[in-house]
């Protein structure tokens, strides 16, 4: 097992909390609307190439709030921050569901902030088709299980959320509710400007779908290879919202692939 | 003391069975609205406020919900100024504007000051945060619910006050040019009553206002200790508390038969009562209450009010059917217990009359407002449960609470008992008779 660190990294005017862990070039990880949930085995395998660095989001409980961070656009531009104030620059990227939009925001600012970025479930647009989950008026019991295709056939879903939940968990889960409906609220998970924003990038980017998603629509990922033409797509079949734990196998595949080209 | 009237207007002609089905009162479709009973029911609410007033309440409240068959006022400033025309003396008590949830203040300003320019002051502006459901129908961001509704009141009130035009940059309201052509008729505004379902924030916060705190049929012994806390705060601001500061909610019915009060009082219950008013998932919005407040839950058995256990998270099914019999058969007992408890008080005016006065004696308000029943209780058997209100119980009331002294914010004025430091106040509650009724 790697070991893994988490510090508080006094960075971009925040007292920002990061997990690290791994060997190699630094990989940027932003984790989805639920927050961090611990090292997977997606994490293990590819913490053997490369040193993962998960930021923990503002406001979701480990790192403070930043007041001043009230949209999708402000976070990013946080993140830019400290990006570049960590030298990091260029520099790899994974951005799962509301992670994908913040990756999404801080290329179309910065297009060479990243070397490569890939896109798992990415919100941040307005679908062609359907709609982004609505996962403010659901429970979370709904909520959670409506991220994987099949919770009782997902051993890792099980590990996460099949035991009695601890007050502590549930904190940590309301304020990562809570920041994520302060500043995607309105209009819902996404950025009208974001696709004339996007326009124009080069970055390499892989846009990663499980075909069971019913979080984030396919209409997303087609509306994410209209603003980037030269993105790609690899859909994993019967995975749901969360690839990365319900395949991890075909997940770590495409992904180190993609990275190692 | 003053007492009021009010109703939450209810949809009388809803099948209980499809709120119960839908396992609470919001978000059940408007498929199932009726326009010409709907037009009636507007119409007779606002004639039972006028039968209100011709049988001697001081005061006719009104509220709003939203996207809820719980209540028909959808829009309570519309109400509010038919019956600021059709009314003479009654006060007209908002609990209140929900500020949050309307987002607009400037507006708010302008519609409460032609209200209370057309009753010629008579205007009571309650506000309130809006329940859970509400932050979802209007598409308000819960987690500056708090943020919006101080800063929309601290808004409204300079707006009243302040001579424009001026310019307002805020953080969440912005306007450029503040100078509206309809300003309250009371000076310097209007009286503001808050009702609260015991949020200890809102509490202080009236408390640091000198706003008069009025509690929503909460059960009296809780109640007890948040007007401590109101009065210990009011203290910190150099105030005494007193009756004055107080006002109570209570939802009561009569009959002149004691079955057959009990039979239609048992419409407090209606889809699910109160408690039903909205599932859990709609009632607790993400970030919608304090850190503190989602801390106390969290510490309760499996955090199991929003459904998660591992078993269920395990579980294949997602949906569960809703049998309606057996949400009946539950409310039962329910109903039982809520009266024990005297958070609903059924009965003839001979058997209601000492239960009004011990919750007197013991919450010490200085206005109380009778809550009318829910329910398709029909407009004859409402009636009769307000004349025997208004002809059998207040005078007596009334008396009572002279005897122990209750002073409502009318005949002095919230925060005008100078405290001076070092000097104790004196108790806001009585919860000695609390034991007699077995609810110490």
């Amino acid at each position: 097992m790697i070991k893994t660190a988490e510090e508080v990294l006094n960075v971009a005017g925040a007292k920002l909390a990061i997990v690290k862990g791994g060997s190699g070039k630094p990989l940027l990880i932003f984790h989805d609307e639920l927050g961090y949930p611990g090292w997977m085995t997606w994490n293990e395998t590819i913490a053997h190439e490369r040193t993962l660095y998960i930021p923990l989001q503002p406001g979701f409980g480990k790192t403070p709030r930043l007041e001043w961070v009230r949209t999708f656009r402000d976070l990013a531009g946080f993140y830019s921050q400290v990006v570049r104030e960590l030298k990091l620059d260029p520099v790899d990227v994974i951005g799962y569901s509301a992670g994908g939009f913040i990756a999404a925001e801080m290329v179309a600012a910065d297009p060479k902030i990243f070397s490569k970025m890939i896109l798992v479930a990415p919100m941040g647009l307005k679908p062609s088709e359907g709609e982004i989950m609505d996962i403010f008026p659901i429970t979370m019991r709904t909520h959670l299980r409506a991220t994987v295709a099949d919770p009782a056939g997902t051993p890792e879903f099980l590990k996460l959320y099949g035991g009695e939940m601890t007050p502590e968990q549930f904190e940590a889960f309301e304020e990562a509710r809570a920041e994520s409906a302060r500043i995607g609220w309105e209009p819902y998970m996404h950025n009208p400007a974001l696709p004339y924003l996007l326009h124009g990038t080069k970055t390499p980017t892989l846009l990663v779908w499980g075909t069971r998603d019913r979080v984030v629509p396919r209409g997303c990922i087609e509306e994410y290879t209209k603003a980037i033409p030269a993105a790609r797509v690899a859909t994993i079949e019967n995975a749901g919202h969360r690839p990365e734990i319900e395949n991890s196998t075909e997940f770590v595949k495409i992904v180190s692939r993609f990275l190692s080209e | 003391m003053k007492v009021g009237y009010f109703t939450e207007r209810p949809v009388r002609w809803i099948a209980e069975e499809v709120i119960l089905r839908n396992g609470g009162h919001f978000a059940v479709s408007n498929k199932y609205f009726d326009r010409e009973r709907a037009s009636e029911d507007y119409n007779y609410f606002i004639d039972e406020n006028l039968y209100a007033e011709e049988l001697g309440f001081d005061i006719v409240a009104l509220n709003e919900h939203h996207g809820n068959p719980f209540c028909m006022g959808s829009v309570m400033n519309v109400e509010a100024a038919i019956l600021a025309r059709l009314t003479k003396k009654a006060r007209i008590l908002l609990i209140g504007n929900p500020l949050p949830v309307i987002k607009h203040p400037l507006r708010m300003a302008e519609e409460l000051a032609e209200i209370d320019l057309i009753s010629r002051g008579r205007l009571i502006t309650g506000w309130v945060r809006g329940a859970g459901s509400e932050q979802f129908f209007n598409n308000a961001n819960p987690t500056y619910n708090r943020e919006l509704f101080e800063e929309a009141h601290d808004f409204i009130v300079q707006a009243w006050t302040r001579p424009g035009p001026w310019r307002y940059e805020g953080k969440h309201f912005h306007y450029r040019h503040v100078n509206p052509w309809a300003l309250p008729y009371q000076q310097p505004h209007p009286p503001m009553w808050i009702p609260g379902t015991l949020s200890p924030e809102t509490v202080r916060w009236c408390a640091e206002k000198g706003y008069p705190y009025f509690g929503l049929g909460t059960s009296l012994g809780p109640t007890c200790d948040l007007w401590d806390y109101y009065a210990d705060e009011a203290a910190k601001h150099g105030y005494e508390a007193g009756s004055e500061n107080f006002g109570y909610v209570l939802p009561t019915f009569v009959a002149e038969t004691e079955d057959k009060a009990q039979e239609l009082g048992a419409n407090f219950l209606f889809g699910g009562g109160q408690n039903s008013f909205a599932r859990v998932e709609h009632t607790l919005p993400p970030g919608y209450n304090s850190k503190e407040a989602i801390r106390k839950l969290a510490k309760q058995p499996q955090g199991s009010w929003l459904g998660i256990s591992g078993d269920k998270m395990r579980g294949q099914s997602e949906e569960v059917e809703i049998d309606p019999e057996a949400v009946r058969q539950k409310l039962l007992p329910g109903f039982q217990k809520a009266q024990k408890a005297m958070q609903l008080v059924i009965g003839t005016p001979k058997s209601v009359l000492p239960k009004l006065k011990s919750i007197l004696t013991v919450l010490r308000p200085g206005s109380l407002v009778i809550f009318s029943v829910q329910g398709p209780v029909p407009n004859a058997d409402r009636q009769t449960s307000m004349r025997l209100i208004a002809q059998e119980i207040i005078p007596a009331l009334k008396e009572h609470a002279k005897s122990i002294d209750l002073v409502d914010a009318f005949e002095r004025k919230p925060g005008s008992i100078k405290l001076t430091s070092g000097t104790s106040r004196r108790p806001v509650s009585d919860r000695g008779p609390l034991k007699e009724l077995g609810l110490a």
